[in-house]
Order: C-alpha cells, then sequence, then structure tokens
C-alpha cells in the first residue's frame, strides 16, 4: 500500500517537473530562436513515431491487421481532407468491423 | 481577451466564436475516446486487484494514460514499485520536449504556465500545434486540454465504480481512434513543411525499427534523433549560435497582443 503511494506520487513528480521544463525556461532563459524550431519540429517529430509505433504495434510486436487497417483508412480520408469526426469514426469503425469480422 | 489588432498575415482567421465551435467539435471526438480508455483503465486497475484511490489518485496527479496504463501494468504483474515508477517516467520523458514547444501557447501568467503545464499531453499538443495562429493555439491548448482533463478523471471513476462492464474496449476500435486523430492533426504541417516531413519520416522509421529491442518509452525518444535531417535556413551560420553571438530579439512578433 505505501509502496503504491510511492509509485504514484514519484511518478507524479516526475512527470510534472518534465512538464514543468518548457514554462520554466520560457520565462526565465532566452531560449535561441534556432532551439525553439527544433522544438516544435520536435514535437511533430515526437508525434509522427507516436502514430506509426501506435499504429503497428502492441508490447513490442506487431498489433495484428485490424487496428493498421483502422488507422490507415483514418489516414487516407485524413488525405482526402475529410472532416475530423469523419476521420476518427472511419478509423475506429474499420478496425471494429474487422474485428467484428474475425481479423485480429 | 481577445486582440484588438488584426493581424495582417492571416486574412483569413475565422471568427473567434465561429472558431471556438470548431475546437469543441473536434476536441469533443477526443474527449469521448479518451473517457473510454479512462474507463477501461480504472475497470482494469480494479479487476486486476488494486484499491479504487489508486487509479483515481494516479489519474489525477499523474494524468498521463499511456504511462499509467504501464505503471498499473508493472505493479500488477508484480514487477515492484522501483519498475513502475521508473516504466512510467520512461514513457513521459517525451513531455519534456513538448512542453517546450507549446511553452509559448499556455500564456504568461504564472497560473497559466503551472496549470498549463500540468495538461501537457499528446494530445493537447497535436491539437495546440495543428492550429494556424498563436490566438487560436492558445485556445485549442487550453479546450482541449480541460476538457480532456475532466473527461479522463470522470470516465477512470467511472471505469473503477463499474468495474469490467465494458469488457475489451479494442471490440470497439478505439486503439485505431487514437493514431488516426494524430495523423489528422499533424497531417497539414507534414504538408506544408518537407524539413519537418523528412525527420518526421526518418524518426518514426528509427522507433518502429527498435521497437522490438528496447523498453517502452524508447523508441519515440530515439525518433527525435531525425532532427538531424532539420538544416538550418540557409541565413546564419551553420551550428548553434554562441553565446557572443549578436543575439536577435528572439521574442515573437505576436509577443505584445498577449496579455
Amino acid at each position: 500500500m505505501n509502496a503504491t503511494v510511492v509509485v504514484i506520487l514519484a511518478l507524479a513528480v516526475g512527470t510534472y517537473a518534465f512538464r514543468l521544463v518548457g514554462p520554466v525556461l520560457h520565462g526565465r532563459v532566452e531560449i535561441p530562436a534556432r532551439v525553439q524550431e527544433l522544438a516544435s519540429a520536435g514535437a511533430v517529430v515526437l508525434l509522427v513515431a507516436l502514430l506509426a509505433t501506435g499504429a503497428l504495434t502492441e508490447g513490442g510486436g506487431f498489433a495484428g491487421w485490424a487496428r493498421p487497417a483502422g488507422v490507415l483508412v483514418g489516414g487516407l480520408l485524413a488525405w482526402k481532407r475529410a472532416p475530423f469526426v469523419v476521420v476518427v469514426v472511419g478509423a475506429a469503425a474499420t478496425a471494429a468491423l474487422l474485428r467484428l469480422a474475425g481479423v485480429a | 481577451m481577445r486582440s484588438p489588432k488584426r493581424t495582417p498575415s492571416t486574412p483569413q482567421t475565422p471568427s473567434a466564436r465561429s472558431g471556438d465551435r470548431s475546437l469543441l467539435r473536434d476536441s469533443s471526438l477526443v474527449w469521448l475516446a479518451s473517457g473510454i480508455v479512462g474507463v477501461s483503465f480504472g475497470a482494469v486497475s480494479v479487476a486486476g486487484g488494486l484499491p479504487l484511490w489508486v487509479p483515481v489518485l494516479m489519474s489525477v496527479v499523474v494524468y498521463a494514460g499511456s504511462a499509467q496504463f504501464s505503471a498499473v501494468g508493472v505493479l500488477l504483474a508484480g514487477g515492484g514499485p522501483l519498475a513502475a515508477a521508473a516504466t512510467g517516467l520512461l514513457l513521459n520523458t517525451r513531455t519534456a520536449a513538448f512542453s517546450l514547444a507549446v511553452a509559448e501557447i499556455l500564456g504568461t501568467s504564472r497560473a497559466a504556465r503551472f496549470l498549463g503545464a500540468h495538461l501537457v499531453t499528446d494530445e493537447t499538443v497535436a491539437f495546440a500545434l495543428a492550429q494556424s495562429d498563436p490566438v487560436r493555439q492558445r485556445r485549442a491548448f487550453w479546450i482541449s486540454g480541460l476538457g480532456l482533463f475532466a473527461v479522463w478523471n470522470t470516465g477512470v471513476l467511472a471505469g473503477a465504480l463499474a468495474g469490467g462492464a465494458l469488457g475489451d474496449t479494442a471490440r470497439y476500435g478505439l486503439d485505431a481512434a487514437f493514431p488516426a486523430v494524430l495523423i489528422a492533426l499533424v497531417l497539414p504541417t507534414l504538408r506544408a513543411d518537407a524539413a519537418v516531413r523528412r525527420c518526421a519520416l526518418l524518426g518514426a522509421a528509427l522507433a518502429l525499427a527498435v521497437t522490438p529491442a528496447v523498453p517502452a518509452g524508447v523508441p519515440v525518444l530515439l525518433a527525435l534523433a531525425g532532427l538531424v535531417l532539420h538544416r538550418k535556413p540557409a541565413a546564419g551560420p551553420e551550428g548553434p549560435a554562441g553565446p557572443a553571438g549578436p543575439a536577435g530579439p528572439a521574442g515573437p512578433a505576436h509577443e505584445e497582443a498577449a496579455v
């Protein structure tokens, strides 16, 4: 029980510290324009890496076919500039229907 | 607070009200999906034998979906508290990079920065960066962030109380919804900015390549190596500017409009 509280607090404090890096540095230190540029490019790089690993992998292995197929449909809809709701629902519905049909 | 000035570089800025409506509409989908994931987090935790307060407290003070799932997963698998905390922290390391990217967007007041920092998640950062002008970026961050925080925590509490009523949420295809949300949000940037596109493709390839071999959280961090392809624009010397260099005013042009 106590160990669990320690886990939660350590995780909370550490995570909040990570999240404070930007806001704290921003007021105090003159962040060079080049660093800011790299930070916003880096955020997009992280998001794309998250979506790629999130679409294709699960627990270090392949996530199965239903999820990547759903994400692919969502991606194609986004490419065609479909409304946000269509992209999201399209992706989820594709994966859900494939699973209903027995595709893992 | 509305800026009294019209920025000439953004001629097609929609009115703030209709802009907020579209932000609300798009955000609400992400809230819905996150709420259901929250329900499953609460349910999984309690069904695994943790007391109700554990997922509930964790969701409020840690507030990071993937890290919470991993930490609870390690705890339930008997991996010990140290491993649970380390896994969660490793997964959340990326929020440092995110917070740097949105530091400007949060706002300038002390309260906005300290409260806003807690709302820095994959979704809020993606939402904010997807907007075209600074005012809309700030609105997008706060609208998506406050709503997500409320829905996530409500969902976790509901799930912890209800137990496993929803069953396996993979049935709803939500695992495909989140990567699709990210695609929709980053696609405009990827279309417009070839330099970022190159970095992102290399980064994603690196992340996928190392995923089977390294602990969770590391692949995404390694993706940042893709930034080596981000060339400095032609003006100015190569390499990081020294402190002795002629430091131009780094403050962005819209600073004066911020309140």
